[in-house]
């Protein structure tokens, strides 16, 4: 049986306490997207801001939520920083890849191909988000973690 | 069974609880939860593997004699239904649904739809879980009536002040009778009263009420009532409507289809009478006889009875949690236990109900995170979220203690 210790690493609660990246951008230039968690309770709020070479200049987050959800989008906004909207895909698809979430897609029967399970490709350094792997023995909260990522993505989409 | 009409023999209840038993994360279960839904009898689960076993059949159209047996055990679940919440008319006046909420959006689609147009108002509460809101934004949007809210006071009980203007010209009052999160109860007579002088009906949602409560829908004067079998140690999958016998004769038919029909041409149809106008489809047969087993067993502990448990028990509780946690612990919603019932929605401070929840989780204890259904409230209490606890028959003390120190470990837990 997991422990409380397996999901509440020090890191996921000092990301809870201080968290980073906290505030709004003027939209537009920066773009905004907008999430909710199934599991209620959770908002958030994505602020990007992109220069000239489609590089993350700025990132702010908004919303309230559970320590799960707020710390994963701080810790998401550390390492969005600095990054290329397509090593931003990435770095989602690594951190679902985590959280036990792959991409299907169909073969040319129509039928739902999974992608393999594998840990993310060593380029992929997720850092301190590693200190989430535990959510998974939480199947509940993987919603809670993954918010942040969805609405990033949607945010990305926009850009 | 537990002695009839003494609930003070919860343990005697419990054993009739099978679930009860089950241990989570090697404890026994501590289930505060049943706002949510009840956890069910030996006797209804039973009585529903009885009908499955000798008398399942479809129901109003057989001739042959377990047809006709399925049909007498619906039917005398209607009336006892019927009978329950005090219905004039239980044979006619009680529909069923698949839950409560389809039981509102009947309200909303039948009536509302054949009653409501431009220049019309519609009154809410900042109460209402919102399957007493979102069929009434939806039908605003076809029928351009307005739609006006009921405040709350800051502990969470209506506030009258305008109430005269708010029903002046309105066609309908869609009241809850108690609230799911705050465990509020709202003066349902008075209101009622007020609201008919204003010439306007009024459509209950009384899913937290009829569990919890002695239910005499004539003694509260209201039009519609809706409610889940569920939350009333029934099963899921079925709802009632109760409306008066001249208000549903007048409505049109919700949904379309087999059973609900007098007559079928290449031209068009009649519909039934009623009941059955509002029952197209097979309706949950099992499940109607499930709730009346349930009710049978709530009318032998006697109503009156499962409400003094739960004023007893909600005391008790506002008075453990406050003096073991002061300040540290909201308990949103009235302070005296006679104005409420057991539905407990608690704010740790500096713990998200998330947290709270798994933290109470190891411990056993089932409490439940979120908006519960009911935004717009939440925005006026000024919460994303609570986590909430609620009693039922077979919650006593140890259950509050056992929160309590859940409670206690969640704060120790998140605390620097």
């Amino acid at each position: 049986m997991p422990g409380l210790e397996d999901l509440y690493r020090e890191i996921i609660l000092d990301h809870y306490r201080n968290p980073r990246n906290r505030g709004e951008l003027e939209t537009p230039p920066a773009v905004r997207a907008e999430g909710f968690n199934p599991l209620c309770g959770d908002e958030i709020v994505v602020y990007l801001a992109l220069d000239d070479d489609g590089v993350v200049s700025d990132i702010r987050i908004g919303g309230t939520g559970c320590s799960i959800s707020q710390s994963s989008a701080s810790m998401m906004s550390a390492a969005a920083k600095g990054k290329t909207l397509d090593e931003l895909r990435e770095l989602t698809r690594a951190f679902k890849s985590m959280m036990s979430i792959h991409e299907s897609t169909l073969d040319a029967d129509g039928e739902p191909v999974e992608e393999p399970v594998e840990e993310p490709a060593a380029a992929v350094k997720l850092g301190d988000l590693e200190a989430l792997r535990g959510v998974v023995k939480f199947p509940v909260r993987i919603k809670c973690a993954t918010l942040a990522w969805n609405t990033l993505l949607e945010a990305a989409d926009e850009a | 069974m537990a002695d009839p009409g003494r609930l003070v023999n919860v343990e005697a209840i419990k054993a009739d609880f099978p679930i009860l038993g089950v241990e989570s994360h090697g404890r026994p279960l501590v289930f505060l939860d049943s706002a949510a839904s009840s956890q069910k009898p030996r006797q209804v689960v039973d009585a529903m593997d009885r009908y499955y076993a000798t008398i399942n059949a479809n129901v109003h159209r057989g001739v042959y004699e377990i047809a006709e047996a399925a049909t007498n055990a619906m039917e005398a679940g209607r009336v006892a239904v019927g009978r329950f919440i005090g219905a004039p008319k239980p044979a006619t006046e009680v529909v069923f649904t698949k839950n409560a909420t389809e039981s509102l959006n009947l309200v909303a689609r039948s009536w509302g739809a054949a009653n409501l147009g431009p220049g019309d108002a519609v009154v809410l509460t900042q109460l209402e879980h919102h399957a007493n809101i979102v069929p009434w934004f939806q039908l605003q949007a076809e029928r351009g009536f307005e739609i006006r809210w009921i405040p709350l006071t800051p502990d969470a009980r209506l506030d009258l002040g305008d109430l005269d203007r708010l029903l002046d010209g309105a066609k309908l009052l869609a009241l809850t009778a108690m609230s799911n999160v705050t465990g509020t109860l709202t003066p349902v007579t008075e209101l009622t009263e007020a609201a008919h002088a204003a010439g306007a009906l009024v459509s209950l949602d009384a899913c937290q009420y009829v569990p919890h409560l002695p239910t005499d829908v004539a003694a509260l004067g209201v039009d519609f009532a809706s409610f889940s079998a569920h939350k009333m140690l029934g099963p899921t999958g079925l709802g009632v409507l109760w409306g008066r016998e001249e208000l549903l004769d007048a409505m049109p038919p919700f949904l379309g289809g087999g059973g609900m029909i007098l007559n079928v041409t290449l031209d068009g149809f009649t519909p039934a009478d009623l009941p059955a106008k509002f029952e197209a489809g097979t309706p949950p047969i099992a499940e109607v006889i499930g709730l009346h087993a349930a009710v049978d067993y709530l009318d032998a502990l006697g109503m009156e009875e499962v409400r003094r448990h739960e004023v007893e028990l909600t005391a008790y509780a506002l008075r453990t949690l406050t003096d073991r946690f002061g300040d540290l612990l909201t308990i949103h919603g009235p302070a005296e236990p006679a104005a409420r019932g057991g539905v407990l929605s608690l704010a740790l401070r500096d713990v998200h109900p998330h947290d709270l929840s798994q933290v109470l989780d190891q411990h056993a204890v089932c409490v439940r995170p979120g908006h519960h259904c009911a935004k717009p409230l939440m925005s006026v209490l000024g919460v994303g979220a609570t986590a909430r606890a609620s009693f039922y028959v077979y919650n006593d003390a140890s259950d509050v203690d056992a929160l309590a120190d859940a409670l206690g470990e969640a704060a120790d837990f998140f605390s620097f």
